[in-house]
């Protein structure tokens, strides 16, 4: 039905004071994006030295400085090789590698020596390896318990449990890295009976205490976002409780359990304080999950304070704060990509 | 024979995911009973209110505790405030398929993201070396360094960057839990949309705001990464008194005692205590958090 329209009372009244309000609102909701570009361009640009890097030969301080190793465990004698005489330097100067990348994708990080190995790659193994043990444990801890709080438990243990997941959310990280540092480490110990009390198996377990509740919150909320009828009919089918939850929640709620998971990754691979306290903080590129390891975002809170501003060492470290948010940027991006084209697709009657 | 599978199925099921859930809760638990065994019988008013004696190793803390305040403080003033507008931007002004919104909200779930790290370098790069040292530069000719430093100004706004997703994301929880009705009573009765937030939807979602502000102060206490080099300080002899000063942090004291001091062994009750004062403090916080937002949610599901 058609209705005339008296264009003269409908027409919106200019009002001064809406526009300056909407403007307003709208220019400092604007402020986020701004951040995260500012970020972006300054992370980098304080990284951006090295690409134009040209090494020189440098000179050997008087005192040559020992690495520091943060923790109890003192390992010296790890990872600094026996000092060497002026000549022996002089030798090795001339004939190490000049390109910096060589440098930066070496094998040894040894940044305050006489001669500085700047190589990211025993930092990045490190990273690797104690977000892979933490998503060990809390991956399966944080999806089972998901599905036991959506599916199974009772409305009063429900009740209890996701406030308590919530608390455990709240901890601060280096409440977390402290209890590791002075109560688990010495208790697997006792158990495992490996050599140095902080290593990356502990840094990695402590760290699963900071993942779980990541990967319980995304997964509860997917499984409870999964439409009724998907269970009644299974129900209705015959299916026991269990094999709804199973065979039909479970599935059908993947991507939101995939993005959990990333999201985990992300939030392991960054964490600071945790791994700062509880890893022994030595840059050992092994494989063994008994050994202490450094990770990058320990390396960039535990030598920024000290470097000079403008230095190589404070560029290369900025360098590793830009690898690390490049990563969990791209972690993040793929999660909501999966969460929202997938799930939701899935959900709202698509394919 | 299927029938004794199917019974065994589930029976496997239900007590794996019950372990795992059960698991949780051990550990909370035992986290919980160690700390508060450790750091209960040190946990005194004296060790409230003293600054520490004896190069740290005896006395309290409480220049850590009222540095923790100061800085939490200036980082709700920035970030509450950014959070609540761009809350209202996106779910009262913002048309939910426009680029503008979907870069904001993009925004947002990256700055949630970001590592705590990163955001201290950032920190370090944006607001220290660029805007403090150019100020330094325009409001003393580079005489002196005061801005260009290490200080609880840019900590605090620092940690603002780092705690307005979650401002954002539980104010605009209770923007959507107001009923539609009282907006669209509202603008019936002739009431322009700046004035229905202003008079309707603000005061209605009063508690989520709360809710929003009580979360980012409790992530904004217990941070430790992103102050490490914007200004939390070893030791100071003195409170800080104005924005440019350094500032001692509850978090930073426990990792600094734990991992730096000569005596850990000496200091581990001093240790305990601090952890449990920051752990009562994060725990209070977050514990009211629920409980308000148990009611917003409550709200938005009765509609009332």
């Amino acid at each position: 039905m058609e209705v005339k329209q008296d264009s003269s009372l409908l027409k919106r009244k200019f009002r001064p004071t809406e526009f300056i309000a909407e403007f307003f609102i709208k220019l400092i909701s604007f402020f986020s994006f701004i951040v995260i570009i500012l970020i972006f361009v300054f992370v980098f640009r304080e990284a951006s030295p090295i690409l134009t890097y040209t090494p020189t030969l440098q000179e050997i301080p008087e005192e040559e400085l020992l690495q520091e190793t943060y923790g109890e465990e003192s390992l010296e004698n790890l990872n600094i090789g026996p000092r060497k005489t002026l000549e022996e330097h002089q030798v090795e100067l001339e004939s190490e590698p000049k390109s910096i990348w060589q440098n930066i994708f070496g094998l040894r990080w040894e940044p305050i020596s006489a001669q500085p190995k700047y190589g990211v790659i025993p930092l990045i193994l490190g990273s690797l390896k104690v977000t892979l043990i933490a998503l060990l444990f809390a991956t399966p801890i944080g999806i089972l318990s998901a599905l036991y709080t959506s599916q199974f438990a009772p409305k009063w243990l429900r009740e209890i449990l996701k406030p308590s997941i919530e608390i455990l959310a709240g901890f601060p990280s280096v409440v977390i890295g402290f209890f590791a540092l002075i109560v688990m480490a010495s208790f697997f110990q006792e158990i495992f009976g490996y050599t140095y009390r902080l290593n990356a198996f502990v840094g990695g377990l402590a760290m699963s205490l900071a993942v779980i509740p990541i990967i319980y919150t995304v997964t509860e909320d997917s499984l409870a976002a999964i439409p009724k009828s998907y269970i009644e009919a299974s129900l209705a089918l015959g299916a026991e409780r269990w094999q709804t939850a199973l065979f039909v929640v479970l599935p059908a709620a993947t991507p939101g359990i995939f993005a959990a998971i990333l999201l985990g990754f992300g939030r392991a691979f960054g964490e600071t304080m945790i791994v700062l306290m509880a890893t022994g903080n030595a840059a050992l590129a092994t494989l063994s999950i008994f050994d202490p390891v450094r990770t990058m975002a320990a390396t960039i809170g535990a030598e920024m304070a000290e470097v000079v501003f403008g230095e190589f060492h404070y560029n290369i470290l900025f360098f590793l704060g830009a690898i690390l948010f490049i990563f969990t940027f791209a972690l993040n991006a793929i999660a909501e990509f999966v969460v929202r084209n997938k799930l939701m697709k899935r959900f709202s009657g698509g394919k | 024979m299927k029938r004794f599978k199917k019974i065994l199925g589930g029976f496997s099921i239900y007590s794996i995911t019950f372990i795992s859930s059960f698991l949780i809760l051990l550990i909370l638990l035992v986290i919980m009973i160690n700390i508060i065994r450790g750091g209960w019988s040190n946990l005194t008013w004296e060790f409230l209110t003293t600054p520490p004696r004896e190069g740290m190793t005896a006395g309290g803390i409480f220049p850590a505790i009222f540095g923790t305040f100061f800085l939490v403080i200036i980082m709700s003033i920035l970030s509450v405030p950014i959070g609540i507008i761009s809350a209202i931007y996106l779910s009262e002004y913002a048309s939910s398929g426009s680029i503008f919104v979907k870069l904001i909200r993009f925004a947002i779930n990256t700055l949630a993201g970001v590592p705590s790290i990163v955001f201290g370098l950032f920190g370090l790069g944006f607001f220290i070396q660029f805007v403090g040292k150019g100020l330094d530069s325009v409001l003393y000719g580079n005489a002196i360094l005061k801005w260009g430093q290490p200080n609880v100004l840019w900590a605090g706004t620092t940690l603002a960057l780092l705690t307005l997703p979650v401002v954002v994301v539980s104010v605009e929880e209770a923007i959507r839990a107001v009923p539609r009705d009282l907006r669209e009573a509202s603008l019936s009765l002739g009431a322009t949309k700046w004035q229905t937030i202003k008079k309707i939807v603000i005061p209605n979602s009063l508690t989520g705001i709360l809710t929003g502000t009580i979360l980012a102060v409790s992530r904004g206490a217990g941070e430790v990464a992103p102050i490490l080099f914007t200004g939390a300080a070893y030791f100071l002899p003195y409170l800080p008194s104005s924005l440019s000063d350094q500032f001692m942090n509850l978090g930073y004291h426990i990792y600094i005692m734990s991992t730096q001091s000569p005596n850990v062994e000496e200091t581990i009750g001093i240790q305990y205590a601090t952890t449990l004062v920051l752990l009562l403090l994060t725990f209070t916080l977050n514990f009211t958090a629920i409980f308000l937002r148990y009611k917003v949610r409550e709200k938005l599901r009765t509609g009332r």
